[in-house]
């Protein structure tokens, strides 16, 4: 039986959406997608719009500088969760896309030339893919992917040969599909030893798992507050500050500015070069009372818990003689996901029986075509946890594929 | 769910009517949804501005191809003019699922109608409407 380091009946007790009143609550085994949000992040973005509600950096008003105060606040707390040395290398961003559409634009628009490779994987979502096309488009910058092995991981024999002529590794930490935990700290060791930056996809594995970017000695980091229970429309693009003071912006307009005539502008510092207009400021509060949450917790200690959910997770999926589910065995480098197949069963049908167990799971590509055209099959079914599922959810799961069977088989 | 799945959708997702190709074919229409991966074939041979033979083949999700299954029994004899006619309402109403508040499977199920019409007006020298399905 798995024994957290937390008292997960407790956690569970904090998710509102776990609390409704229902004959068949939910199973939500859709937190890659999008996590729940406890009741201290919901009560801190209703509180913003009670009690604090001001546009940030303009006021002289006391409404104005509290919601100033507590919008810098959010970005501090979310500098020490991911250890930045500086609290001015947290950009607001909506979301992990934005954020690394920011980098593309502003770093790659200025730093590529015809001919410069941008390596990236074969287990990327699309938004690690496509920002970097549009860039290539523009600079004659060419794209290149690590391929993967059979069992989901990176193939880095020849990594020496393919970081040849690279200036950009953009590159996830946690695939959203496999699970796969990507090695990032050689990574980035091989990166800078080519003289290339690495910018690290972090929307799975900033919510999961303790992620320190002096530790790993990276150059960028993307994450989105909604997958980690903070709410939609806030992510986070972090970087380092040298890196930053050096780009250009990536959209114009007010906040990001010093001064400004009909013909031409000068830039604020970072990080408001980088965010123009009204920021999305209680969703960014609400982020760091997210941050809070989860560092009160401890993010070694629900890295520890899903580590043993990924275990079971496995493990009752193997009970399914008909499931063949992909990624690296369970291990560290293993995620509390899987992404499988049934014979004979389209992943549609099966998320739609799940559903009707009350089991939420997602089908689909998952924003990752070119991973699909790896593991050859259309679409898959996955299953994702989080730090409020419990064996239970997964009980069900694999309930819901015995009534699958029954009518499929 | 039980509504989804219920034995007509099966019983035609096991045992199709009307799967195959025609060869000779007078329309030949392959549609697919990149979201999901279906995929549907649809084959026509049409005598007299009417719908002879049918007959279908793809893969994908069961209501897909339960859909195109029951839809290829309703095609024959259909005359050409009548296909304009035939829309949304009437498949959902054939096949029997409430579809309407769940736009990922409506796709699902209006895949096979969609090479129908795209098919049927390439023949007649027209062009589906893009919101004809919506």
């Amino acid at each position: 039986m798995i024994k957290a380091p937390f008292d997960v009946a407790t956690i569970r007790s904090q998710f509102p959406i776990l609390q409704l009143p229902s004959e068949r609550p939910v199973a939500f085994l859709d937190s890659a997608s999008s996590s729940q949000k406890p009741e201290a992040v919901i009560t801190a973005l209703a509180d913003y719009y009670r009690t604090t509600n001001a546009n940030v950096h303009r006021g002289v008003y006391q409404l104005s500088e509290q919601a100033t105060f507590e919008f810098e606040r959010a970005r501090g707390q979310v500098a020490l969760l991911i250890n930045a040395t500086h609290h001015r290398e947290v950009i607001f961003t909506r979301n992990t896309t934005e954020a690394i559409n920011l980098v593309a634009h502003a770093w790659g628009g200025s730093n590529l030339q015809a001919g410069d490779v941008i390596l990236l994987s074969q287990m990327e979502h699309h938004s690690n893919i496509v920002p970097w096309q549009l860039i290539a488009q523009r600079t004659g910058a060419v794209l290149r992917a690590i391929p993967i092995d059979p069992q989901g991981r990176l193939m880095l024999d020849d990594i020496d040969t393919l970081l040849q002529g690279v200036k950009m590794l953009a590159i996830t930490h946690q695939s959203n599909v496999l699970g796969t935990i990507n090695p990032i700290a050689e990574l980035t060791r091989k990166a800078h030893a080519v003289g290339a930056l690495i910018l690290v996809d972090g929307a799975q594995s900033v919510p999961h798992m303790p992620v320190d970017v002096q530790a790993l000695d990276i150059d960028f980091l993307a994450f989105s507050g909604h997958k980690m229970v903070g709410p939609t429309g806030v992510g986070v693009l972090w970087g380092r500050k040298s890196l930053l003071d050096a780009m250009p912006p990536f959209l114009g307009g007010g906040s990001m500015i010093k001064t400004v005539t009909i013909e031409s502008s000068t830039y604020a510092d970072v990080p408001a070069r980088f965010e123009a207009g009204t920021p999305m400021i209680g969703e960014a509060i609400a982020l760091g009372a997210a941050v809070t949450y989860l560092m009160d917790i401890g993010m070694a200690n629900i890295a520890a818990y899903e580590h043993q959910l990924s275990a079971y997770l496995i493990e009752r999926l193997d009970e399914v003689p008909e499931v063949t589910w992909y990624g690296p065995p369970v291990g560290a480098d293993r995620g509390a996901m899987a992404a499988f197949s049934m014979t004979g069963v389209h992943p549609h049908d099966i998320a739609q029986i799940l559903d009707g167990e009350g089991v939420a799971v997602r089908a689909g590509h998952h924003c990752t075509q070119p991973l699909h055209v790896a593991l050859d099959v259309p679409s898959s079914v996955r299953a994702s946890c989080y730090l409020y599922t419990n064996t239970h959810d997964i009980d069900r799961l694999v309930h819901g594929l015995s009534k699958v069977k029954q009518l499929f088989g | 769910m039980s509504d989804m799945y219920r034995d007509l959708i099966l019983e035609h997702h096991r045992y199709p009517h009307n799967f195959g190709t025609l060869d000779p074919h007078d329309v030949s229409q392959e549609e697919h949804n990149p979201l999901c991966g279906d995929r549907i074939r649809l084959d026509l041979r049409i005598v007299d501005n009417k719908i002879a033979e049918v007959a279908f083949s793809g893969k994908g999700c069961a209501v897909s191809q339960a859909a195109a299954s029951m839809l290829t029994d309703e095609l024959i004899g259909m005359d050409l003019t009548q296909v304009r006619q035939y829309g949304k309402a009437e498949l959902l109403d054939l096949i029997g699922l409430p579809l309407d508040k769940n736009p990922v499977r409506l796709k699902c199920a209006l895949l096979s109608l969609k090479a129908l019409k795209v098919g049927v007006y390439r023949y007649l020298g027209q062009h589906i409407t893009t919101d004809e399905l919506d």
